[in-house]
């Protein structure tokens, strides 16, 4: 955008460049004339060539758009929202959740319920803590007020039950013990997707 | 006498087979090519590359439930889809596919036996032909007036509104080659062609009229009035289900090879030999190609309302195809 044109951003005073909508023909003359001309005009053919072109494509140079859903997948963002897990510490195991009660306090769907007690090294530990999966909007305010990134959002949205009730005890969350060096940190709200590279535009700024 | 008969017979059960066969894997074809030209796969799960699909849509057609609404004139309702069905295939009984031949002798019984072009060699092919498949066109009309249903009605209406327009244009439209060709037997145009190359640089008029007038006649997508999803649900076939309407399906798919037949044999050649290509291999290339021109189009062009089918056939294509008519007199009679 040159300076001549930042000073006069209003709207109506620039030059724009108009529709060039033609004149419906009244008389029956203009009217066969209209006709001709769109007749010979080919646009039909580039139609026909538009397709052509999307299928060559398709079938040659690996533009299909389908996904086999239940075979493949699409890559989902970190941000998503689905299922949500309970992570364990990466040096001792024990899971990282420390029962202070701000994920009970924050839900506005009033669907997380836990308790907690003091074990016999006067340490907080959950003893029961689940997710009513029926009543819970998958907000995320859960997983942003925990101040140890103990409960957050996971990427299994396929889920199949008898009853939603059965993805939510915290056994089921927590990252298993013999998978923990698989368990992915979290990367939290604001996180890129995975292809943002390809993605991203170049900043005027870059050029 | 006797071996011509049985020939006949045999000719018309392998082309009842045949066609029908090919008219289910029509269908696996035009959801392929709509699906790529979509940048979709189309059925791919039934089989190698869904081929089986077509198997599995015919299991589901004949098992499904057959209804017959409480108000609808039942005998006629019952009757409608095997009018669109028997048209279609005794339209077939009429068109050369293959050039004549003789069974190799080294096949038993059979060995040695000369087969012509045609099931039915009649003098006046073309006429029949189109009269059947204008014929066939009662079935969407019965079926929508008998089924006591709002969108049959006016899928119905459609059809005589279809039927008026374009039984004019694809007439004179082919009156033309018949002038030039001076029969209605479709083997002297084949033989014509032979001799004088392909009508479709002769007459590129007619050529163009007769594929409009094809794509009305079979319905597809510029004028698929009847059955129009978006508009009137699915016109004349709303009530219809399982075989009932897969008589219907048939019925199309076989009309769309008929045309399919009947552009390449008039228009583009027939079954004669092609530079190197031998003639049955060349009329099934020209067959398919036409074919794929209906599917094309269905993936390209938006289709028009009645009002338009009317003024497009009546105030456009009859007078060009009269002008063409009369040029194509005076050039033969100069």
């Amino acid at each position: 955008m040159g300076l001549e044109q930042f000073k006069n951003r209003n709207i109506g005073t620039q030059n724009y460049k108009m529709l060039d909508l033609e004149q419906v023909p009244t008389r029956n003359f203009d009217k066969f004339k209209q006709v001709v001309k769109r007749t010979f005009k080919g646009e039909l053919f580039v139609g026909l060539w538009v397709t052509l072109r999307a299928m060559i494509n398709a079938l040659f140079r690996g533009e299909m758009h389908a996904v086999k859903y239940p075979f493949e997948k699409l890559p989902i963002s970190p941000r998503y929202r689905a299922i949500h897990e309970m992570l364990r510490l990466l040096e001792s195991g024990h899971y990282r959740c420390i029962g202070c009660g701000l994920c009970e306090k924050i839900c506005i769907a009033n669907c997380i319920s836990m308790n907690t007690r003091y074990d016999e090294n006067q340490r907080k530990e959950v003893s029961e803590y689940t997710i009513n999966f029926g009543r819970c909007i998958f907000c995320g305010f859960c997983a942003e007020v925990c101040p140890e990134l103990a409960i957050v959002h996971g990427s299994r949205y396929e889920n199949a039950s008898e009853q939603r009730a059965s993805f939510s005890l915290f056994e089921d969350m927590l990252t298993p013990i013999d998978n923990l060096n698989l368990q992915q940190e979290y990367q939290g709200f604001g996180a890129v997707t995975p292809y943002a590279d390809d993605h991203i535009k170049k900043t005027p700024l870059a050029y | 006498m006797e071996a011509t008969t049985l020939g006949v017979v045999i000719k018309a059960i392998i082309i009842l087979a045949i066609i029908s066969a090919i008219a289910g894997f029509g269908t696996y074809l035009e959801r392929k090519v709509l699906a790529f030209m979509q940048r979709r796969l189309g059925p791919m799960h039934v089989g190698p590359y869904g081929l089986m699909q077509i198997l599995a849509d015919g299991i589901k057609l004949f098992t499904k439930e057959d209804i017959i609404p409480q108000n609808a004139n039942r005998l006629i309702f019952a009757l409608a889809p095997v009018i669109t069905a028997a048209t279609a295939f005794i339209a077939l009984s009429a068109v050369p596919v293959f050039p004549d031949f003789t069974i190799p002798s080294w096949i038993p019984l059979l060995g040695g036996t000369f087969v012509p072009s045609i099931a039915a060699d009649i003098n006046i092919g073309i006429l029949f032909v189109l009269g059947m498949m204008a014929a066939g066109l009662y079935g969407p009309l019965l079926a929508g007036m008998a089924q006591a249903n709002k969108w049959g009605i006016i899928g119905a209406a459609r059809t005589a509104v279809q039927f008026l327009s374009y039984e004019v244009v694809t007439g004179l439209s082919i009156l033309a080659p018949i002038m030039i060709v001076g029969s209605l037997s479709l083997v002297d145009f084949n033989n014509y062609s032979s001799e004088h190359g392909w009508l479709m640089f002769t007459q590129p008029v007619a050529f163009v009229l007769f594929l409009i007038g094809g794509f009305a006649e079979t319905n597809r997508t510029p004028f698929d009035l009847l059955e129009h999803e978006a508009e009137v649900v699915s016109g004349y076939a709303t009530e219809y289900s399982g075989m009932r309407w897969g008589m219907f399906f048939i019925g199309e798919y076989a009309n769309m090879i008929t045309v399919s037949v009947l552009s390449a044999v008039v228009f583009m050649g027939g079954y004669n030999d092609m530079w190197f290509l031998p003639g049955w291999l060349a009329i099934i290339l020209k067959i398919a190609f036409v074919f794929f021109l209906m599917l094309w189009v269905r993936a390209s062009w938006p289709h028009v309302r009645p009002n338009q089918l009317m003024w497009l056939c009546w105030k456009v294509l009859m007078p060009i195809a009269v002008i063409n008519v009369v040029v194509t007199g005076i050039v033969i009679m100069v």
